[in-house]
């Protein structure tokens, strides 16, 4: 490996002189090679570890998932069960009422992603370039929603919902279109403050060219700035569906039952009421069924879109 | 022209303006006001106590423990997590073959970052109820049946985990065993974090560093470490704020959402337990308001400690 020359992964420096002379191949260098050597294979020792680590357990559930009960209590270790049992997963999504988890899940983050990037945009949008008497004041209202517990406002936030629901049946407890506004209001602060310093970013003299040209405030927003802005609306994209597909609180404060009928559980939610009531106690093949439907699907999205969900995570914190 | 843009402002602003106004701040002011009461909660009574409920705080023994363990937490996810994905950011990036061009990472990095990255895009509460499974403290678990086949386990005398309320190094085995997994899922999206700063330092720096016959170590220690200062310190305040928010895991894997016997308490279990359960909602609200003050120090604290003049490159 030393010998090689210049590998072709080096950036090309356009205007350099030729490469540098070699270093001196002494004792010295020689015993750093090895220890490079030796480093390397401690490197990939550790590094394996902690990746077995981390899939051993995924693959442990995924795979109990297959086996039947009996199965499970007999052989509980082994990673390759004797027959797919794919009724496992049908018992969970009808009996164990996964569908129904899945479909309340999708209805409230359809509408609450889009109306969370849609109203956060635009406040980060007029608050980021429009002067105007207040605009600090409400952009630190934003902010304070970032460090204030949400267990605080628990008590107060479903006595609201539940007197709403008096007045206006859909937005009370137990409705998709209240969690829908609920879960937009609790994400605007972070999408707020982060399209703000997004939007400060851009260019004035475009947002002028547009004005000159007869555009108005609103078509400069959504003709122009916007699509600009694509970047950072992918980051905090993916930032919420995560953060409301994960969001268990909420829903279990608010998604209860009133007057006897059914909760639309969403499926974090339903999950813990599954694990934590012990409702599944003698159907442990069960469980893991529905713990494995609720993590194949985000773990493919993850895996094909690795790239973008990884720096638009990575971007969301060091903004 | 003046009045469009009022026009334009206003109709931009009220809609998220107003949710947010009703969902968000409207409970926050609600909940400061009810902590200065002794309301129930389900009843419409109430009558107005003062300080009250903040005195009682001090006094409570349960918050006392509940604030404790909320430290251990605040000290040990985020030092433990940002060693580990230091550590493994540092195998990642320098741990490879070194050549002429300099010490490069090590093969196969990227799948070794997706794969360290998987817990991240997990819900708290799948990683919650899988651990929970992992966790059991009969042969079915997966690290108690793993040791007992191996025969460093009597089956007897299984690991508790969760369930295990013996002080370790003078914290509940059960904390332990919480903090693990926070450790497990968190490290992986930090060591991404750090990577991607790693890579944003230019090479030249490197280049001249090897030149001057530094090793791998020193170049971390002297470069890498101090020029990753900004990121580490931002990734401190994430970590806090997923440290004040073990609830999650505490609400679906201790026995009776804080137990054993108390021993995984934290405050946020406390005040869902006080409002919900016992029907104090004045008293819970004065925790909330409590914590609300606490967690703002501490971000003021964290801010102030790690504001520095920014190294540019």
């Amino acid at each position: 490996m030393s010998t090689v020359t210049h590998p072709s992964g080096e950036r090309a420096r356009p205007g350099r002189p030729a490469p540098r002379p070699a270093p001196s191949r002494g004792l010295v260098s020689r015993g750093r090679e090895l220890g490079g050597r030796f480093f390397n294979g401690f490197s990939h020792l550790f590094l394996v570890v902690w990746a077995v680590m981390v899939i051993y357990p995924l693959l442990w559930v995924v795979m109990s998932a297959f086996k039947d009960d009996s199965e499970v209590i007999r052989e509980p270790l082994s990673l390759i069960p004797d027959e797919l049992h794919w009724d496992n997963f049908t018992r969970a999504w009808g009996e164990g009422h996964l569908g129904a988890f899945f479909l309340n899940t999708l209805l409230v983050l359809v509408g609450s992603v889009f109306l969370t990037m849609l109203l956060g945009s635009m406040a980060a949008y007029v608050l980021a370039r429009y002067e105007f008497p207040g605009n600090r004041l409400i952009y630190y209202m934003f902010l304070s929603g970032l460090t204030l517990p949400i267990y605080l406002a628990a008590v107060p936030l479903f006595k609201g919902v539940y007197n709403t629901g008096i007045v206006l049946p859909l937005l009370g407890p137990n409705r998709h279109l209240m969690l829908i506004m609920v879960y937009v209001a609790w994400s605007l602060s972070f999408t707020v403050f982060f399209m703000h310093s997004f939007f400060r970013t851009l260019p004035d003299s475009i947002a002028e060219a547009a004005m000159v040209d007869g555009a108005s405030h609103s078509r400069l927003f959504f003709s122009i700035m916007l699509p600009m802005a694509k970047p950072g609306l992918i980051s905090i994209g993916i930032f919420n569906v995560l953060g409301q597909w994960n969001q268990w609180y909420l829903p279990t404060l608010l998604m209860q039952s009133v007057a006897g009928e059914p909760k639309n559980q969403v499926i974090a939610q339903g999950l813990i009421e599954l694990s934590v009531n012990q409702g599944y106690k003698s159907d442990w093949s069960g469980l893991f069924a529905g713990v494995t439907m609720a993590m194949l699907p985000v773990l493919i999205v993850y895996i094909v879109f690795q790239r973008q969900v990884q720096s638009g995570l990575t971007a969301g914190v060091s903004k | 022209m003046r009045h469009g843009v009022a026009r334009f402002v206003t109709g931009f602003l009220a809609l998220p303006v107003a949710l947010y106004l009703f969902y968000v701040v409207w409970p926050f002011a609600q909940a400061a006001g009810y902590s200065l009461t002794n309301w129930g909660g389900y009843s419409d009574k109430q009558e107005f106590v003062g300080l009250d409920n903040y005195v009682r705080l001090f006094s409570d023994e349960l918050i006392r423990k509940a604030f404790w363990h909320n430290v251990f937490f605040l000290v040990t996810v985020p030092l433990f997590t940002i060693a580990l994905a230091l550590f493994l950011a540092f195998l990642l990036n320098v741990g490879g073959r070194e050549d002429r061009a300099g010490i490069r990472g090590v093969f196969g990095s990227g799948l070794y970052k997706v794969i360290f990255f998987f817990p991240q895009v997990l819900s708290l509460v799948v990683i919650a109820v899988m651990w929970q499974q992992i966790y059991r403290s009969d042969n079915q678990g997966l690290i108690n049946g793993l040791l007992m086949k191996i025969g460093l386990v009597d089956a007897d005398n299984p690991i508790g985990f969760t369930a295990d309320p013996e002080p370790f190094l003078g914290v509940p085995a059960v904390l332990w065993w919480l903090l693990f997994i926070a450790v497990w899922s968190g490290a992986g999206f930090y060591m991404v974090l750090f990577s991607a700063a790693m890579q944003s330092i230019p090479k030249d720096i490197y280049e001249a560093a090897l030149l001057d016959g530094a090793s791998r170590f020193h170049t971390f220690f002297r470069i890498t470490l101090p020029l990753l200062r900004d990121t580490i310190s931002v990734a401190w305040v994430y970590l806090g704020f997923i440290a004040l928010d073990m609830y999650a895991l505490v609400f679906v894997m201790t026995p009776s959402q804080g137990g054993p016997n108390h021993a995984s308490e934290i405050f946020a279990s406390v005040l869902n337990f006080t409002a919900f359960q016992k029907g104090q909602f004045g008293y819970a609200c004065a925790m909330g308001v409590a914590l609300a003050i606490f967690t703002i120090l501490l971000a003021a604290l964290q801010l102030r400690i790690t504001r520095r003049e920014r190294i540019e490159y």
